[in-house]
């Protein structure tokens, strides 16, 4: 208990002290998670979208790959990360291992089935609803996709944030294609990690609460945009 | 609309910084857990970098996984402390000439209780003779790392085949140096550390240094460039402007210079012969 | 723009619809022509709504074929729309959900807005032309629905028991706007259980049981005096299936 004690101690000082060193790693944590959910939703979306309104023969195989990948194990992603981008490996020549921007392709690899699953189930279970009302006035499946995710946007709203959520706590995968450079590829996460190992650990779980209470005005906010504009549109 | 606009702005803000750092005149150097740990690099680093320009990024990792990375061409310079790894690293054509440049040691810590009776005591493979004979818990990193690779030539030094002798006593816990301590704090179990990572480690619990000073414990650290003819994208140039630098006046006098809680953690000794 | 050919008649040829061992449109024929207000009644399960999806193209008839006069284009805008018993609207604005309709139809965009207002004004939904659709009560929301569909000015508009759910207060502004769509030229076919509506709004009565079409008649005939047993029967309450 005491440690816990100790942690909360530690955490607030470092708040205060707004330690440069530690803004820098909150900062590259937030830079390197938001790029990740916004790719992911790029590409995951309107993936779940199309399985949602498509037919097509293999799509009840589709859905059940789509979700069993949501559970893929962070630290695997890394590793085939890793190889990929090693200079032994086939996209080495871009030499954007152990930067951020691998950080980000790692993440974006674990969140991307993670959005396009959940996004497909929100936008199926809404098109059951809307789809004789749609086709009665025309709309194409393309068009139907993208006007049940506007619909939808509060929903996916949340599917967002667990993403970000996701995103914001992993530390299996960046830490192999980061590398965890003081200055350049270290996060929270894995700042936590290195000094959980080096034994500091009132340190490590300060940092710990200062990224929970981070994740947490986070989704504060996302909720009030949200409320608000539900508000307006129902 | 005002909400997709604001959206892609954030997504440029967010991107910004990333191409900023592809600018930058940097070289990654693959390293070990626990010199990093000991806090070194964050001592020695700033004073480089602010005379050369040159960044250099540390990518901390047990010593078989830094060579490796060295060899897929992923690492500028290796900087390590295994002597036998290294020359097979050269032997293989990876790496250019080794230098080097300092060296520590290593300690036996145990708990104060000491079940195996051996604090105090000069001889490093005696004292393991008798940790395995009292069957006393012991925490081996197990990562292929030169600390590991310390421990596994210490046991057969002592006689002692640790792949056949070992039992439910000793943990092979295969982590770096840090975690490997927190464990033999929990166990209150024996380990050998690396001084360096011991003066920083501050979750001692019931832990001290038992067994020190025994010349078979000295731990050399040697760096090495990549070498370019075998991956061409090595920056040759900056990584032996680091690697000069290390072994140059300054850089011993700075290692030298580097202290925790008041003790010097490295000893510099480049230019010596045989090391 | 005037169509060059009108999409009726509409002739349905030995129309068959199955579901499984199911035969819910068991063999049905015939002319819907431009003009009259058709109206369809039926007990549960005869086959009704089903008919009418087979008519706007939601369903594909298992057997037979269904002809419109005049193909509607691949891609040009829908000259028949459908209003279900419960309206689907988009979380838009009373507003946002007409001129969506007008989007589908490849209306130009500077003309939406203004069609979609004027067609609000028809219905008497004007004042809440920004109110977010789906917080108007269940009234509203099918006056919308319709307003939607006037917006497209279609040939042929479909219904469903549109005011099933609806109050009797409600129901009343309903009809009035079927009426006044069926004055500015629409062709109406109505499914309804309610029989005082059948015999407001209807020119002629279509009587499915059990997946045919057992009679059809001028409106006033059939309900005082039905050809056939069953409507005799169902007219006197005692066939509810």
């Amino acid at each position: 208990m005491n440690s816990i004690a100790e942690a909360a101690a530690q955490a607030f000082g470092l708040i205060l002290a707004a330690d440069p060193n530690l803004v820098g790693i909150v900062l590259l944590s937030l830079q390197v998670s938001l790029a990740s959910v916004t790719t992911a939703c790029i590409l995951g979306l309107p993936l779940g979208a199309a399985i949602a309104v498509n037919e097509f023969p293999g799509k009840r195989f589709v859905v059940v790959v789509l979700n069993a990948l949501m559970g893929l194990p962070p630290v695997v992603v890394g590793l085939f990360v890793y190889l990929m981008l090693s200079r032994a490996g086939p996209l080495g020549v871009f030499g954007i291992l152990f930067t951020p921007t691998a950080m980000v392709i790692a993440q974006t690899i674990l969140i991307a089935p993670l959005m396009a699953a959940l996004s497909r189930q929100v936008v199926a279970d809404a098109w059951s609803e809307y789809r004789e009302q749609l086709r009665s006035l025309g709309e194409t499946r393309l068009g139907a996709g993208a006007t049940l995710l506007w619909d939808l946007r509060f929903t996916l709203a949340t599917l967002v944030m667990a993403g970000f959520g996701r995103a914001a706590s992993e530390v299996g995968a960046v830490i192999i294609v980061g590398g965890n450079i003081d200055g350049v590829t270290r996060v929270m996460t894995t700042t936590i990690a290195l000094e959980t190992s080096k034994g500091d650990l009132p340190l490590a779980l300060g940092l710990g609460f200062i990224l929970l209470f981070i994740v947490f005005l986070l989704n504060a906010g996302a909720y009030v945009v949200k409320e608000t504009a539900q508000r307006r549109y129902g | 609309m005002v909400v997709a606009r604001r959206a892609f702005v954030a997504l440029l803000v967010a991107l910004v910084p990333f191409a900023a750092q592809a600018q930058d005149k940097f070289i990654t150097v693959a390293s070990t857990t626990s010199t990093e740990q000991s806090g070194l690099f964050g001592f020695l680093l700033p004073v480089f970098q602010k005379k050369t320009g040159i960044q250099v990024r540390v990518v901390a990792l047990g010593t078989g996984q830094a060579l490796d990375v060295a060899r897929r061409g992923d690492a500028d310079v290796v900087f390590v402390h295994a002597k036998s790894a290294e020359e097979k690293f050269l032997s293989e054509g990876h790496g250019v000439k080794r230098y080097p440049v300092m060296y520590n040691d290593f300690v036996l810590i145990g708990p104060k209780s000491d079940p195996a009776k051996i604090a105090g005591g000069k001889d490093t493979l005696v004292a393991l003779k008798k940790i395995q004979a009292a069957q006393a818990p012991f925490v081996s990193r197990g990562d292929r790392s030169g600390t590991h690779m310390a421990e596994l030539t210490l046991w057969k030094d002592a006689g002692i085949e640790i792949d056949k002798s070992k039992g439910p006593w000793y943990r092979d816990t295969g982590q770096g140096m840090g975690p490997a301590l927190n464990t033999a704090s929990s166990l209150n179990a024996y380990v050998l550390a690396d001084r360096g990572t011991w003066l920083a480690f501050k979750n001692r619990g019931g832990l001290a240094i038992l067994v020190e000073g025994d010349k078979r414990l000295f731990n050399q650290y040697g760096v090495i460039l990549v070498n370019p003819d075998k991956h061409p994208t090595v920056k040759k140039d900056l990584g032996q402007t680091f690697i000069d630098w290390l072994v140059s006046p300054e850089g011993q006098k700075l290692i030298a210079d580097y202290k925790v809680g008041g003790e010097q953690l490295f000893f510099p000794n480049a230019g010596q012969p045989g090391v | 723009m005037r169509a060059r050919f009108s999409l009726l008649p509409l002739r349905l040829s030995d129309v068959v619809f199955t579901v499984g061992p199911r035969r819910i449109i068991d063999g049905i024929s015939l002319q819907l022509d431009a003009g009259l207000r058709t109206v369809i009644i039926g007990p549960n399960g005869a086959g009704k709504s089903v008919l009418l999806r087979l008519c706007h193209g939601l369903l594909r008839p298992t057997g037979g074929s269904i002809d419109w006069n005049a193909p509607e284009i691949a891609g040009g805008a829908r000259r028949q729309a459908m209003v279900f018993q419960r309206p689907v609207l988009l979380r838009r604005s009373a507003l946002g959900n007409v001129t969506y309709a007008l989007k589908l139809a490849n209306v130009p965009m500077g003309e939406r807005e203004e069609r979609a207002l004027e067609a609000l004004r028809k219905v008497g939904l004007e004042a809440y032309a920004n109110h977010s659709a789906r917080v108007l009560s269940g009234g509203e929301q099918q006056r919308l629905a319709l307003a939607r569909v006037w917006a497209l000015r279609p040939e042929v508009l479909f219904l469903d028991e549109p005011t099933a759910s609806l109050d009797p207060g409600a129901t009343q502004e309903i009809e009035k706007v079927i009426e006044a769509l069926h004055a500015a030229g629409t062709k109406i076919v109505l499914v309804t259980h309610n029989l005082g509506q059948a015999s407001r709004l209807g020119d002629e009565i279509l009587f499915l049981h059990q997946g045919r079409l057992v009679e059809r008649a001028p409106a006033d005939r059939f309900l005082k005096q039905p050809a056939s047993l069953e409507a005799a029967k169902f007219l006197e309450g005692e066939l509810p299936w």
